[in-house]
């Protein structure tokens, strides 16, 4: 869909806070963090009854204490009955805490077997590369021209297994939606796999949660899981080159785009911007927040952005665009157009 | 500073004082500032590593405080992301590598250890010093870095690539490699001298068997550290040589590894934790002994428990890498060695319950903070028992929930045991009480401010917070519980200062200390307080596992040891049976020059390599002069063995 | 007490105030240094002028680490590589030499980015920030040797194609040697 109806839904994701279950493991939306999401839960009123025992001995045990004063009470003498009672009550107490952890662990393994077994055959494919501080999208595909290219928003299908293959360009980074399903760390010249199903539609938040640099902190990514119908709608939208601009301010807008530092490190397909230093383009407005989750896609965010990255995010790898006034709104409208 | 002067004579019989009195002149340490720098004696050596470590754990405590304040609320600008990432990293490197294990395992180790074995003085009293001046060297080589702008910034683990050489330019994570290979050299040569005392200088009598629990965690950890150092060791080389000379270690384009790294980080890395974790739980076993007046209940578990957390620690590490994608056969095999290292520490926890049950509870301030470890670190255990399990742990990891664990147990494990030893043992060091007011005051709002700061983390973890971000974005629900835990610190740093005050105003006008006013049962309480220079008037013997409320009035004590030179015993090291005599180095000045050299050494090879060959002579002229041979008394007869130190 | 305290003082900001500008991390930059292309002169002023020396120039990008190593990402970002290799030269001339054609000083290698060079070199101007040009200007010199080992960068993460630039011995340069003198 375009136009209105589209912009619509961008304000409204915009103007809405994250609601308090979003990007919150306990509230999973996807089947393996729902299993994690039990596993979680399993142990931990285990464990609570385990801390309320031991603290009621402790307590019971603390409760007799004698009269404080400078003087230290003679020493005890051996007792037969007692020490053997207690040594009872000690070999039960490690019985049952051999028992209670071999309990945990099997379920623990059997768990992880659930979260990472995939059996289907059909995938939607997904090779994301880890940047310093954003996130490369590609869902390869056998034909190059069908290979969609894009930047720190997922698009995923409802009920359709995603695998996604991991790799980095530079430092470790870790992707984890926490919604979705566990964390996996992107390790440069390692390839990894992992996979996830979303059953729910939404937009799930998710952040690098390995320690990677100065913007560490503002690297997150959104994962869209829509119906398979709107899946395939915004992957052919994905394909299509860049939309000619229609209004004067929107060609001033890619004049100024070609002629300055933009498209040395940003690609815009269908025009001569083809750099892979920094994020796709191509399809900017088409994404609800900028600059890695950090801004939401708005005029003024993006030109606050395009003017000063570094004010943003101090140490990232844009440079700032000292541009005319003119020029900036140009360049705002042109990327605005780009859906 | 003013501690008590040692009572000459710790005898009811005054005509051992002539003994005394030539005693003490034997074992005299110089005095002055050149004395300073001679002085071997292990009293010495344990106090300076004691309040350093404490120096450097305020310090910590300050970048902590900076951390709390950045993130207070979201999009703060208190500190910006560079100097942000020097503080978070300086304030990991700092309490682990500067505080924690020159505190609880070198500062407390190196002071009790030989009074606990009946010993005058440590064995290799002078590595023992080099060690301190080592240490010292390497906190001050990161702490200077810090002040001059080239703090390390990658986090305490540095992980590869993002501290190698293309990510991490200039010289910052050089000096967080050498600073690793100063503080592991300087605890491995602690490991040496304390598992050397424990095995060779222990009194007559006192077999394995009877050895208490402090001093088997001692040689515990000793032989971990000496297992577990060198990794770390490999992993700082290994980087410095990857940053410095151009080596590919961790470079996949040239066929490479960046997970070697890992695994060799936490190799030494998990062991470290129970490096710091097991001396606080051999602290809270002597306590809790002296404080429900009854032997400990389950001494051999417990001892076993001791030694198998040790030998278990080396088995978990990769529990710190479940997210890396490695095969799920391999990591269930690690959950089963997390879940099953848990047991020995129930068994401890366990025992310690039964012999509070059954004793006659005296709770006094060092108990009171053994109960606030049970309390803090049963928790902290309890949540590492959820981190033990993968796909939790893919949840969790890298986030507030972790850091909330390990504040648990190690504040928990390591912290409040500290506290209570340093109440506990405060009287026999400076012959003085601290006073249990202040003390339960420092308490309360320590273990107050504590869980509100650091319960309210697990909260963050759970909400997706990740470690290590300088900020968060304002709608993400964080700032409620980030300045909730903002908010704890202000009574942890309250109690800390109390506890301050405490100790300065004790040292002046506290209550004078006998020798023993808690009543405890080992030998360092059979000397007076502080302690004589040369620790025992007669080395003792003993029949029983707690000598001084088991030992019979008329327990042997050694003779035969000369008084006018400094002879020490060296026994057996199963049954303890005495094999011959040794005789102490005494005072030198060459542990620190050698320290010196081999400072500048280190610190020289950040920046240049000639440093090595400039810098490797004078080590060498420092060793000579350490290694002269020094001849012997001639009227000493000379057994087959002999020992260089 | 008061004159140790003092001198503990004194201490402490000599060791503060010698901060290293090798660890700066400039992350705010300073105003434009446009007027740094007008003092640059390769050639003097008479038709078929040799060339005359550039008087040294200095470039607070290269005495911090974290720049120059910034300016070798950029270096491999923009594709400098394409035309000049790793500094061993191809379609363009070879940076890790002692010829320099258009002169070796900061500021006469950021005039040669910005405006571009008869036979092949682009002009970056307006394509290139300029405390970007100046970070791979710093780079630029390094890959000859010409800054000292402490700023220069260490074994790239990259395949092993030659010698580190903390590695690289000095190359002097012979001053501008002009298009001519190039295959020496």
């Amino acid at each position: 869909m375009n136009g209105a109806p589209k912009l619509a839904s961008h304000l409204l994701a915009q103007a809405m806070p994250l609601d308090p279950g979003s990007h919150h493991m306990l509230y999973p939306a996807a089947p393996q963090a729902g299993h994690i999401e039990w596993l979680y839960w399993f142990i931990f009123w285990i464990l609570f009854a385990v801390f309320i025992v031991m603290i009621a001995a402790f307590a019971r045990a603390g409760a007799k204490t004698r009269a404080v004063s400078s003087v230290m009470l003679p020493i005890l003498e051996k007792d037969e009955e007692k020490d053997r009672r207690a040594g009872w009550a000690v070999g039960s107490a490690i019985g049952v805490t051999v028992i209670t952890l071999f309990v945990i662990l099997v379920l623990s393994v059997v768990t992880g077997k659930r979260v990472e077994g995939l059996t289907s055959k059909n995938p939607v494919s997904i090779q994301i590369t880890g940047h310093q501080w954003w996130w490369e999208i590609i869902y390869p595909n056998p034909q190059a021209d069908q290979t969609v290219t894009t930047a720190n928003e997922i698009h995923v299908p409802v009920g359709t297994p995603v695998v996604v293959m991991t790799n980095s360009k530079d430092v470790i980074h870790s992707f984890w939606a926490p919604n979705i399903t566990g964390k996996r760390d992107f390790l440069p010249g390692y390839s990894s796999a992992f996979w996830f199903q979303i059953d729910k539609p939404g937009t799930y938040h998710g952040q690098c949660a390995e320690f990677c640099g100065l913007q560490h902190a503002h690297m997150g990514f959104s994962i869209v899981a829509e119906s398979v119908g709107e899946f395939q709608a915004w992957q052919q939208q994905q394909l299509k080159p860049a939309a000619e601009p229609l209004t004067a301010e929107a060609l001033r807008g890619r004049e100024v785009f070609l002629t300055h530092a933009c498209l040395m490190c940003h690609t815009i397909r269908g025009t001569d911007a083809g750099s892979r230093v920094g994020p796709d383009l191509t399809h900017v407005a088409s994404r609800n927040m900028i600059a890695a989750e950090t801004l939401p896609n708005t005029a003024g965010a993006l030109a606050g952005w395009v003017a000063d990255p570094q004010r943003i995010k101090p140490g990232t790898r844009m440079s700032p665009n000292p541009l005319e006034p003119d020029d900036l709104q140009a360049i705002v409208a042109y990327l605005q157009t780009l859906h | 500073m003013a501690l008590a002067e040692p009572i000459l004579a710790n005898d009811q019989d005054t005509g051992q004082s002539e003994v005394a009195l030539r005693l003490a002149r034997t074992w005299r340490q110089p005095r002055g500032l050149w004395g300073w720098f001679c002085n071997t004696h292990h009293t010495d050596i344990g106090i300076r590593f004691m309040v350093t470590a404490f120096i450097f754990f305020l310090l910590g405590g300050v970048l902590a405080a900076a951390i709390r304040l950045q993130l207070i609320r979201p999009e703060n600008s208190f500190i910006g992301p560079d100097l942000y990432n020097q503080v978070f990293s300086m304030h990991g490197s700092t309490m682990i590598f500067l505080f924690a294990v020159p505190m609880m395992f070198q500062g407390f180790g190196v002071y009790i250890v030989p009074l606990m074995c009946g010993a005058r003085n440590i064995a290799f009293p002078r590595l023992n010093a080099f060690s301190y001046y080592l240490y010292v060297g390497g906190a001050l080589v990161l702490w200077g870095g810090l002040l001059t702008n080239t703090g390390p910034d990658v986090g305490w683990f540095a992980y590869v690539p993002l501290s190698g050489p293309a990510y991490s330019p200039g010289h910052r994570s050089d000096i967080w490699s050498q600073m690793i290979t100063f503080t592991e050299v300087s605890a491995l040569g602690v490991a040496i001298c304390i598992a050397t005392t424990i095995l060779r200088h222990r009194a007559p009598g006192m077999t394995l068997n009877r050895m208490p629990v402090l001093l088997w965690e001692k040689l515990t950890i000793s032989l971990a550290v000496i297992f577990a150092m060198p990794a770390v060791m490999v992993a700082s080389g290994l980087l410095l040589l990857d940053r410095l000379v151009g080596t590919h270690f961790f470079n996949p384009a040239e066929g490479g590894d960046v997970l070697l790294y890992q695994h060799l980080f936490w190799f030494f890395g998990h062991p470290e934790v129970y490096i710091i974790f097991l001396p606080g739980a051999a602290v809270v076993s002597t306590l809790v002994e002296c404080f429900s007046r009854r032997r400990i209940f389950g001494y051999t578990p417990i001892v076993v428990s001791v030694v198998a957390t040790g030998f278990l620690g080396f088995s978990v590490w990769v529990h710190h890498m479940f997210a890396t994608g490695l095969p799920q056969l391999s990591e269930s095999f690690f959950t089963a060695a997390s879940l099953m290292i848990v047991i020995p520490t129930g068994t401890q926890f366990f025992c310690w319950v039964m012999t509070i049950w059954h004793g006659r509870l005296q709770l006094r301030l060092p108990m009171l903070w053994c109960f606030g470890f049970f309390f803090v670190f049963l928790i902290g255990g309890l949540s590492g028992v959820m981190l033990a399990s993968v796909p939790v742990d893919l949840q969790v990891h890298d986030t507030y929930f972790v850091v909330a664990h390990f504040h648990y147990v190690l504040i928990g494990g390591a912290l409040f045991p500290m506290f209570a030893g340093i109440y506990f043992w405060f009287p026999k060091i400076t012959g003085r009480m601290a006073s249990a007011t202040l003390g339960k005051w420092h308490f309360w709002l320590f273990f107050i401010g504590f869980n509100i700061a650091f319960f309210t983390l697990h909260f963050l973890g759970l909400r997706g917070m990740p470690r290590r971000v300088y900020t968060y974005g304002p709608d993400m629900h964080w700032q409620g519980l980030n300045m909730l835990a903002s908010s704890g610190v202000i009574l942890m740093t309250v109690g800390v200062l109390i506890f301050l005050a405490n100790v300065f105003r004790s040292l002046r006008v506290g209550e004078m200390a006998g020798n023993n006013p808690w009543g405890d049962a080992g030998l360092e309480w059979s000397m007076s307080s502080p302690p004589p220079p040369y620790n025992f008037l007669h080395v003792p013997t003993v029949s029983g596992r707690d000598p001084l409320w088991e030992d019979p009035p008329d327990q042997p004590v050694v003779v035969g040891l000369r008084d006018d030179i400094r002879e020490t015993l060296v026994t057996h090291s199963l049954d303890a049976d005495p094999q011959h005599k040794d005789e102490d180095p005494g005072p030198s000045i060459w542990p620190f020059l050698c320290a010196l050299t081999v400072s500048a050494a280190f610190v020289g090879s950040i920046f240049t390599p000639w440093a090595v060959p400039i810098g490797a002579p004078p080590v060498i002229a420092t060793l000579i002069g350490w290694l002269w041979p020094r001849g012997q008394s001639p009227s000493l007869p000379r057994t087959g063995e002999s020992w260089v130190h | 007490m008061r004159r140790q305290l003092q001198l503990g003082i004194l201490l402490a900001a000599t060791i503060v105030g010698a901060s290293c500008s090798r660890e700066d991390r400039i992350l705010r930059q300073p105003p434009s240094a446009n007027d740094t292309l007008n003092t640059v002169q390769v050639s003097g002023l008479n038709p078929g002028a040799n060339s005359i020396p550039t008087p040294p120039n200095s470039n607070m990008y290269q005495e911090s680490a974290y720049a120059v190593s910034e300016g070798q990402k950029l270096y491999e970002s923009y594709n400098c590589v394409g035309c000049h290799a790793h500094g061993g030269g191809g379609i363009g001339p070879p940076l890790m030499d002692r010829n320099w054609i258009y002169g070796s000083e900061p500021g006469n290698i950021f005039a040669t980015i910005m405006q571009g060079r008869p036979n092949g070199m682009p002009s970056f101007r307006n394509r290139v920030p300029e405390y970007q040009a100046w970070e791979i200007a710093a780079y630029v010199r390094s890959m000859a040797g010409l800054l000292p080992k402490s700023v220069s960068p260490n074994r790239s993460d990259q395949m092993n194609i030659k010698p580190a630039e903390s590695s690289t011995p000095k190359q002097v340069p012979t001053g501008i040697t002009g298009a001519g003198e190039q295959s020496k």
